[in-house]
């Protein structure tokens, strides 16, 4: 008796209530942009300008290219801590590949502009791989595995700068870091090509599907007789390249290449991939998700400076934030498992 | 042998049902002091329902329950251990990562005035307690580190040494090799006549009648047979869980088939001395391009792992495949897929993708085949469509998620992915469990279908009626072990129930 009175009550709830459950995820990231921007145009004057605009959109360039790579990685249900590390080694080893100043003092090997891009991409994807052989062959947890390569990355930047910092990298990558062109930085334009990219192989690849598909059931992927570690391992690579192309345009961004450089990108990455939706228990999300979570972060960031607040409470902030999105996440989560059953 | 004393145990009229489907009708059951009690029925009789009435899992009932002759009324499994009632469920429920001490002392480890545990008294009393059971292990040996068979002996004498007066062992046996059987008989032997009650429950009748005293037969929720296990056979305890007459609704099976002529055509599978730890001992047997090769075999038996090793899931210790003529080691699913080998799993959540629509989980494993670099979703629709036009699945809307369909037509998107272009052999794990007659027949037709086109098809199923109604030549799984090959020979449910 009373399951048949339940059965009635969830046929009256279907109807327009279980799809906007289920979208859940992607709207609910989105109302918080909104509410964000709406409070800091009414806080600050200076906050919904133009040229505000621009200098968010540069400011989360960075995060954006590295984030781009993680959201292959959290589609898949896995986690990249070494995101920002590697940055932070391929940045350097762009700027030891390349003739510094006199009064810089690294040993460095200096070489032309195309061999050292190349030689630090070659480093990246090398870290890359190491991540995806200990997580598929070795069965490493990704969490350990990739928290392993933050310290070797670290380390490897530490031996490469020796507490130095270097200020040349080759000019294409001067260019696409601090240049612009008709008043758009190169940073943005690649920021957004990149995003685009990524969005494009997840929705029209059968890459992109076999991501989607491997996070979303892992055990019913491997029973369909897909190759899931070639694919995780493709995402740790893919993840990897990423965070180096961030790194050296960061390195030029910045001006000077040195050790701890990236280290907030860590967080500030993971975070634009979950603030957007994108689930962490892998199959649900996107880019589309990810460039939302960038500029909730974007507007955060670049917000609280325009309003008067003790800066060190920003961090706690941007902390609780970070928490809502969350709680937001999970429960998203088990709404639309609550529409599917 | 007790009859003359009064039941410690007494049902009279026991009633349940779960959601309007009668489980047990009417069912009266009674337990002496110093007995050992058989139950017998096929999966789904209602014996496990009864003996979770009686260890306090069910609560809700209707009839008497009396113990020791007074009517009581259960409100948790905590009411029935104080009764002196203990339950080793079929499944092991032990804690892998402590050790055998602390597993045999769960819940109630000696302590000091301090609440402080005396490890060296647990370890000595544990040691004791094991090597009356005939178990000679060191007691701070990590338990998961013992065999299966030796952890699930652990956990039954835990049971039995925990002072209970009434002690239910469901499929004890299932995963225990012979000598250790043999142990576990002499103990239970032992406890009856300390004044212990047992009651046993167990597909394998052989064991029940060797065992036991008085066998309670099961069928659809009535106990339709109860007599002294020195008065009756396997054969006539079989024939009583079956039934004849006009009982069941379907096609119950219990005439005599007629299994063909065993073919004679290509050998697509060739399986050779296969073995996995305590799972499989050498097996040995070969699938024909157009024959439907059905395995039965008890829950436990090593059906699951043989399908997980045919389909690159799980590598054998030692043995071979040949597909086709050439040796294979599977690296992955996907060298087996690519080798024309396809497996449904016996649960659809596993293979499945249950929050995407059904053309994306139709399409999943040919992807490669219609596509290259990019995705062609109109293609993968189209083909979608003609799959679940043929399969009859629906609601018949190939965007829907998965999880919207009901489980049988879950299963018909299960073999329609492998269906665009058919595997050389596909292989099937209880492939109508669970379903309604009408969606049972569908996927038998489709089965039958496939047949003809020249697949080679594994049946593997713990329902007899699945395997007979579905193969032309039927192997018997054992404890790990083939043990009887059906072919060209009349078959029945008994006869294979006889021989398993």
């Amino acid at each position: 008796m009373s399951s048949e009175t339940a059965l009635a009550a969830e046929q009256r709830a279907r109807g327009l209530t279980p799809f906007l459950r289920s979208q859940m995820r992607n709207i609910a990231p989105f109302l918080t942009l909104i509410f964000l921007s709406a409070f800091f145009a009414f806080a600050s004057p200076s906050f919904a300008t133009l040229d505000n605009l621009g200098n968010i959109l540069t400011q989360v360039s960075v995060t954006g290219i590295i984030a781009v790579g993680l959201t292959f990685v959290i589609l898949c249900a896995e986690i990249d801590l070494s995101i920002a590390s590697i940055a932070n080694v391929t940045g350097i080893a762009v700027a030891y590949f390349t003739l510094q100043e006199s009064y810089v003092n690294i040993a460095n090997i200096p070489l032309p502009g195309a061999v050292a891009i190349l030689l630090s991409i070659l480093l990246c994807a090398l870290l890359g791989l190491v991540n995806a052989l200990g997580l598929t062959l070795i069965g490493i947890p990704s969490f350990i595995m990739t928290l392993a390569m933050m310290q070797i990355a670290a380390g490897i930047s530490a031996l490469l700068v020796r507490g130095q910092i270097a200020y040349k990298v080759p000019s294409l990558i001067t260019t696409l870091g601090s240049g612009s062109i008709g008043g758009i930085p190169w940073i943005v334009i690649v920021a957004a090509i990149m995003l685009l990219g990524g969005h494009l192989v997840l929705t029209y690849t059968r890459f992109g599907r076999y991501v989607y598909m491997v996070g979303g059931n892992r055990e019913a992927a491997e029973y369909s007789g897909l190759n899931v570690k070639l694919i995780l391992g493709a995402v740790m690579v893919i993840s990897a390249v990423c965070s180096g192309i961030g790194g050296m345009l960061g390195v030029a961004h910045f001006g000077s290449a040195q050790q701890n450089e990236f280290d907030t990108y860590l967080l500030d990455s993971i975070a634009a991939v979950v603030v957007g939706g994108t689930s962490l228990f892998g199959g649900r999300g996107g880019i589309g998700n990810t460039i939302v979570g960038l500029f909730v972060l974007g507007v955060l960031n670049n917000g609280l400076d325009h309003v008067n607040i003790d800066s060190f409470l920003k961090i706690l902030i941007r902390g609780l934030i970070l928490l809502a999105a969350l709680v937001i996440n999970v429960y998203a989560q088990r709404l639309r498992e609550k529409a599917a059953e | 042998m007790s009859e003359g004393r009064s039941p410690i145990l007494e049902l009279q009229g026991i009633t349940k049902s779960f959601g309007g489907v009668e489980a047990l009708r009417g069912v009266d059951f009674a337990l002496h002091p110093g007995e050992i009690h058989g139950l017998v029925g096929e999966n789904g009789a209602g014996k496990s329902t009864l003996m979770k009435i009686i260890a306090g899992v069910h609560t809700e009932f209707s009839g008497h329950f009396l113990i020791d002759g007074a009517e009581t009324r259960f409100r948790s499994t905590r009411d029935a251990h104080a009764a002196g009632i203990a339950m080793v469920h079929q499944e092991l429920s032990v804690a892998p990562d402590l050790t055998v001490a602390e597993n045999v002392f769960l819940g109630n480890q000696p302590t000091n005035r301090l609440g402080l545990v005396q490890w060296r008294r647990m370890a000595r009393e544990a040691g004791e307690q094991l090597s009356r059971f005939g178990i000679d292990v060191d007691p701070m040996t990590r338990l998961g580190d013992l065999p299966i068979g030796l952890q699930q002996l652990i956990e039954i004498a835990r049971v039995l040494f925990s002072g209970a007066r009434i002690v239910i062992l469901d499929e004890p046996t299932s995963a225990l090799s012979p000598p250790e059987v043999e142990r576990l008989f002499a103990t239970l032997r032992r406890l009856r006549e300390q004044g212990t009650s047992i009651v046993f429950i167990s597909h394998f009748i052989e064991d029940i009648l060797r065992v036991s005293d008085t066998v309670t037969v099961f069928r659809n929720g009535r106990k339709v047979a109860e007599t002294a296990s020195a008065a009756t056979s396997k054969g006539a305890l079989i024939e009583a869980m079956i039934g004849r007459g006009g009982e069941a609704l379907e096609h119950s099976y219990t005439d005599d088939l007629m299994l063909p002529r065993p073919s004679d055509s290509q050998i697509v599978l060739k399986v050779d001395q296969l073995s996995l730890s305590r799972s499989l001992k050498d097996i040995s047997f070969e699938a024909r391009a157009g024959e439907v090769l059905g395995i039965y075999g008890f829950m436990g038996c090593g059906q699951q792992e043989l399908s997980r090793i045919l389909f690159g899931k799980l590598k054998p210790d030692t043995g071979a495949l040949v597909v086709e003529g050439t040796p294979k080691t599977f690296a992955s699913t996907a060298a087996a897929r690519r080798a024309g080998v396809a497996l449904v799993p016996e649960s659809r959540r596993d293979m499945l993708f249950h929050q995407e629509p059904v053309y994306k989980n139709i399409s999943i494993s040919i992807l490669d085949r219609i596509s290259s670099l990019l995705l062609k979703p109109a293609q993968e629709r189209d083909i979608a469509k003609r799959q679940v036009e043929q399969l009859q699945i629906r609601p018949p809307v190939v965007g829907l998620d998965l999880g919207m369909l009901s489980g049988g037509n879950q299963q018909k998107v299960a073999l329609a992915k492998w269906l665009t272009y058919p595997p050389k052999l596909l292989v099937l794990c209880e492939p109508t469990r669970g379903m309604d007659v009408g969606a049972k027949n569908d996927v038998i037709n489709i089965v039958r279908d496939l047949r003809t086109r020249g697949l080679a098809i594994i049946v593997l199923s713990t329902e007899p009626e699945t395997v007979l109604s579905l193969a032309d030549r039927i192997l018997v799984l054992k404890r790990g072990a083939l043990v009887r090959e059906f072919k060209n020979e009349p078959i029945s449910k008994d006869r294979l129930l006889e021989a398993a």
